[in-house]
């Protein structure tokens, strides 16, 4: 238990938003941008998603190709690391279930391994991608998802920290073990549950 | 590449608040034990109420890592800030907070590797950790850093900076010495401070860090050469 800070009353629990996990705030309207790498320029007539490693069919999407499967759209909240939640927020794209069931996960796949343009990785396990948790999306309230926000389409795994949902996502490869991605290699929790604050190594 | 620790959270104590500027001030925090710390690292500072309510926020080291027990947190205060500005309030020296860290192996500088530092406002934080290294270890031939400020006044750590590897940008006001007009940091300004084989580290705002590093881009820095790390608003 916390050892309590001399004259903190801080804003209270009765006032605290119940889908706030532990530790974290409400940043409200803004919508801090948080990337380690230098933010690139994909082109959507160039841009392409893979799912690769353990499937039966390894599979390549094209922009207009991913838009052609069924939309899915998200509606909930989403939990950075650094503290800020953002509350109601909704995106579309399409459901991972939808691209899996395409690429067919070979029984042996129980990791998932993340890539993105940049060549920023993180890892998760496949059951945390599946049924319904996972997304890749290219929409954020209606409109186009913006660069820094990591547009042209980004995964979505709102159910973690937002770490987990790279940015600027090319691909899904899927690992029979896990494989600590570039924020887990640098410190930060293999899985990411913000409702048990797993947010580094260890926690 | 240092192993992922665990971090548990730690006493501190605190033993010294100066003001940077009208609102930023640092704090000097005395540990348990003498942390591994890394240049470019951060600690998170958690606030705990009587009722179980805590507020945490990460801030940079500015201090460089020197084997001792302390340690310096430079905090900008934000308007609305639950944390900031209870730190800037109503924290007082021989007050003990907890902290936890040192936190981040990415945005980490060795101490003699080539590095260009270019920092926006608050973003000069962690790199003036890697500069502070680089005068301890007499390494100052390695590191160029660049700050970006929009006015004097705006300037944290006035009296180490500039120095002979550290140019201060001024975007709206300059003082009366200064021979560049006011303005944003533009590719001339980066051009001389880029050492062959660097590695760039930007700190900022997430426009100045984009800013940055187009121009790091466009003077020929490649990006997997550039670590970028983004303030967002956290209060």
């Amino acid at each position: 238990m916390a050892k309590f800070t001399r004259g903190f009353a801080g804003r209270g629990q009765a006032t605290r938003d119940p889908r706030l996990p532990p530790g974290q705030y409400d940043a409200g309207p803004t919508w801090p941008v948080l990337t380690a790498e230098v933010t690139p320029k994909l082109d959507t007539a160039t841009w392409t998603f893979r799912v690769e490693g353990l499937v039966d069919q390894p599979t390549t999407w094209t922009w207009d190709e991913i838009h052609a499967l069924p939309p899915s759209t998200f509606d909930g909240d989403i939990h950075c690391v650094t503290t800020w939640s953002k509350l109601g927020v909704s995106f579309s794209g399409v459901s991972v279930d939808t691209l899996l069931a395409v690429a067919r996960p070979k029984p042996e796949a129980t990791y998932v391994l993340a890539f993105s343009h940049t060549g920023y990785t993180t890892n998760l396990p496949l059951a945390d991608v599946t049924n319904g948790q996972a997304w890749v999306v290219w929409d954020y309230a209606g409109a186009p998802l913006a660069v820094d926000h990591g547009g042209p389409a980004r995964l979505l795994v709102p159910h973690l920290y937002f770490w987990k949902s790279a940015k600027w996502v090319a691909g899904l490869r899927l690992l029979d073990h896990d494989e600590p991605g570039f924020w887990e290699q640098n410190g930060y929790h293999d899985r990411g549950d913000p409702w048990l604050e797993q947010r580094y190594q260890g926690d | 590449m240092a192993l992922p620790t665990r971090h548990a959270w730690e006493q501190a104590t605190v033993v010294e608040i100066r003001p940077e500027t009208k609102t930023a001030k640092t704090f000097r925090f005395r540990l348990p034990s003498a942390p591994a710390l890394r240049a470019g690292q951060h600690y998170i500072v958690r606030l705990s109420a009587p009722d179980g309510y805590t507020a945490s926020r990460s801030y940079s080291v500015a201090s460089a890592p020197d084997g001792s027990s302390e340690i310096e947190l430079t905090v900008e205060r934000l308007g609305d800030g639950e944390v900031s500005s209870f730190l800037h309030d109503d924290v007082m020296v021989g007050d003990e907070l907890e902290l936890r860290g040192p936190i981040g192996g990415w945005f980490v500088w060795s101490g003699d590797a080539p590095a260009v530092l270019v920092g926006g406002g608050s973003g000069v934080v962690p790199l003036m950790a890697m500069l502070r290294l680089a005068r301890r270890l007499g390494t100052t031939d390695r590191v160029r850093l660049v700050v970006s400020v929009r006015a004097p006044g705006d300037l944290y750590y006035a009296d180490e900076l500039p120095g002979p590897e550290s140019t201060v940008v001024y975007t709206r006001t300059a003082p009366p010495s200064s021979t560049r007009a006011p303005g944003r940091l533009t590719e001339e300004d980066l051009a001389p401070l880029l050492l062959s084989d660097a590695t760039a580290y930007v700190c900022g705002s997430a426009g100045f860090a984009d800013g940055a590093s187009d121009l790091l881009v466009a003077a020929g820095v490649p990006t997997e050469r550039i670590r970028v790390e983004r303030f967002g608003p956290t209060g």
